[in-house]
């Protein structure tokens, strides 16, 4: 019967993305065998984000190190890379759709993943045009970053979220004078709790680093078209070769647009990562989807767990293998030797644990909502981390009123999920 | 024969540029890729499909899902885990092991050839 079938054309992903690969390579997994394309707007092979502003901006890794697979493997399990172009056109009625990219190259499709993430949010203001001045959210970004540290002895990182935080660690340990602004009155802080920001602020500083809070930028100044310093509203020009832009990320949501999906601060998905269009899903930073861990309310996270899981599930939906989302959120940044685990989603805490000790760089703080675990962000605490992420994938719970207590080990005072009804333990 | 001549030269060479790595699979199945020095045993795996190794963190020692057992003979090149990957280790969802370590941590190097790796059977 199979060779009477008409031949799909296949899947097409959009963006060739940590989700866009994953979507990929877990079709073939769970048996797919039609026709999968990827295209990506980079001319190179699909590689990790996150070590750009760490491992790679550090000089610890290279370019090949953190491509996501080699040429042969894709060639081995089918999977076509349309490398160097961008979709333009694109239309799909839910059976047959149908992509013109920039170099006229039509692609036909009969499923469709959008895993094409976000780009950096821009600074709109005078100045930002002057070489020196950059974002740091691709590859090409993080080897002119690099290449211009090289020659740089002062850098200022206008931002101070993970990105521009990883990066200043990075600018510093080499050596050069690094000033970090930031216009909210702590750093990362739709990220973490008050007490981590200000942990933060204060590590930085120790390590030489400058931390202004509540600053914010008028323009850039520079000479000859190159930048020289950044100016601030008070009138003060700080020195800089090197500006570093990181003020977060925006969705790209230029296809889904035009093909007409809810979009809402990014793609709206369900928890099996479909659209609002069957046939369509969506994965990775350019997706918005219902809380994993209590269905209230819509998250995006920016994240390889989230990239890698959401493109898991919605690989098993474009299969008609539907399985729900139910991973927890995990997150880490690597800021010199400080290495920051956060497991969970803290949104709408009402309390916070500490444990362990700040000064010695060694601590967690635990969230809780009225005294349920929520999250945990460990700063150099790996059995912390591992325990709390292990509990809220199994449902447990740790009392708050004993985790502060640093002698005792979180893992000995884990309360396991109640058990199933007729069970006794 | 000139043939045997050729093979005893390249066995006796101390240096190989491109070290082949040893991977059982979860299940028993042998993956023998060629490593590049420098890059870990977890990015040679992964890029080139082994299956088991999950590795979601890329690398970072923040996951504990590469989770592989050393083969014995292969140990030695290794020496032990260092104070961030031992408490990692401790989260696994395999057994640990006193030959337990994560893949991400094993970096390539000259005399590697031949280095064999059990994948653990439960990452996460």
């Amino acid at each position: 019967m199979t060779d009477q079938r008409r031949p799909s054309p296949g899947t097409l992903i959009v963006g060739a993305s940590q989700s866009g690969v994953q979507v990929a390579v877990t079709m073939r997994e769970l048996g797919y065998s039609d026709p999968i394309t990827i295209v990506g707007a980079e001319n190179q092979l699909p590689y990790q984000l996150p070590p750009l502003s760490k491992a790679f901006l550090s000089g610890t890794a290279d370019e090949e190190s953190l491509e996501l697979r080699t040429a042969a493997f894709y060639a081995d399990k089918g999977i076509r890379l349309v490398l160097g172009e961008q979709v333009g056109e694109i239309r799909f009625d839910g059976t047959a759709g149908e992509a013109v990219t920039d170099a006229g190259r039509v692609l036909s499709f009969d499923l469709l993943a959008l895993t094409v993430g976000a780009a950096a949010r821009r600074l709109a203001l005078p100045g930002v045009e002057l070489s020196g001045v950059g974002y740091l959210r691709n590859m090409a970004d993080a080897r002119r970053l690099q290449a211009d540290l090289a020659t740089a002895e002062s850098v200022a990182v206008i931002g101070g979220g993970f990105i521009g935080l990883e990066a200043a660690a990075a600018a510093r340990s080499f050596g050069k004078n690094v000033t970090v602004l930031e216009t909210a009155d702590r750093l990362i802080a739709r990220a973490v709790a008050p007490e981590v920001s200000e942990f933060y602020r204060a590590a930085h500083e120790r390590r030489g680093t400058t931390v202004r809070l509540g600053m914010s930028v008028t323009g850039l100044v520079g000479s000859n078209g190159r930048v020289t310093g950044v100016a601030l509203e008070d009138g003060e020009v700080v020195a800089a070769e090197v500006v570093l832009i990181g003020i977060g990320v925006v969705p790209r949501l230029e296809i889904a647009e035009q093909l007409g999906l809810e979009c809402q601060g990014g793609i709206v998905v369900d928890e099996f990562a479909r659209t609002s269009l069957p046939g369509v899903v969506a994965a990775g930073d350019c997706a918005v989807m219902p809380n994993p861990l209590t269905g209230e309310g819509r998250v995006r996270l920016e994240s390889m767990q989230n990239a890698v899981d959401q493109a898991k599930v919605a690989a098993a939906t474009l299969v008609g293998q539907p399985a729900k989302y139910h991973a927890v959120p995990w997150f880490w940044s690597d800021q010199g030797n400080l290495k920051l685990q956060i497991a969970g989603l803290s949104t709408g805490y009402d309390q916070i644990v500490l444990r362990g000790d700040q000064q010695a760089e060694k601590f967690s703080v635990l969230y809780y909502r009225a005294g349920h675990l929520l999250a945990i962000d460990s700063v150099n605490g790996v059995p912390d981390y591992m325990t709390v992420r292990r509990a809220l994938a199994q449902g447990g719970q740790i009392p708050a009123g004993l985790a502060a207590d640093s002698s005792v080990p979180l893992k000995s005072i884990v309360v396991s999920a109640a058990p199933a009804a007729g069970v006794l333990a | 024969m000139n043939t045997h001549a050729t093979e005893s030269a390249t066995a006796g060479s101390t240096l190989v540029a491109a070290p082949t790595i040893r991977y059982y699979a979860p299940g028993g199945v042998l993956f023998e890729i060629e490593g590049r020095i420098g890059d870990s045993v977890m990015e040679t795996g992964v890029k080139n499909g082994v299956p088991g190794i999950v590795a979601e963190c890329g690398g970072a020692c923040s996951c504990a899902t590469c989770h592989v057992y050393v083969d014995e003979a292969s140990l030695e090149l290794v020496g032990a885990p260092d104070d961030l990957e031992d408490d990692m280790l401790e989260g696994t969802a395999s057994e640990r092991l006193p030959n337990s370590r994560l893949s991400c941590q094993l970096r390539i190097q000259a005399d590697f050839n031949g280095f064999t790796v059990h994948v653990a059977p439960e990452q996460i």
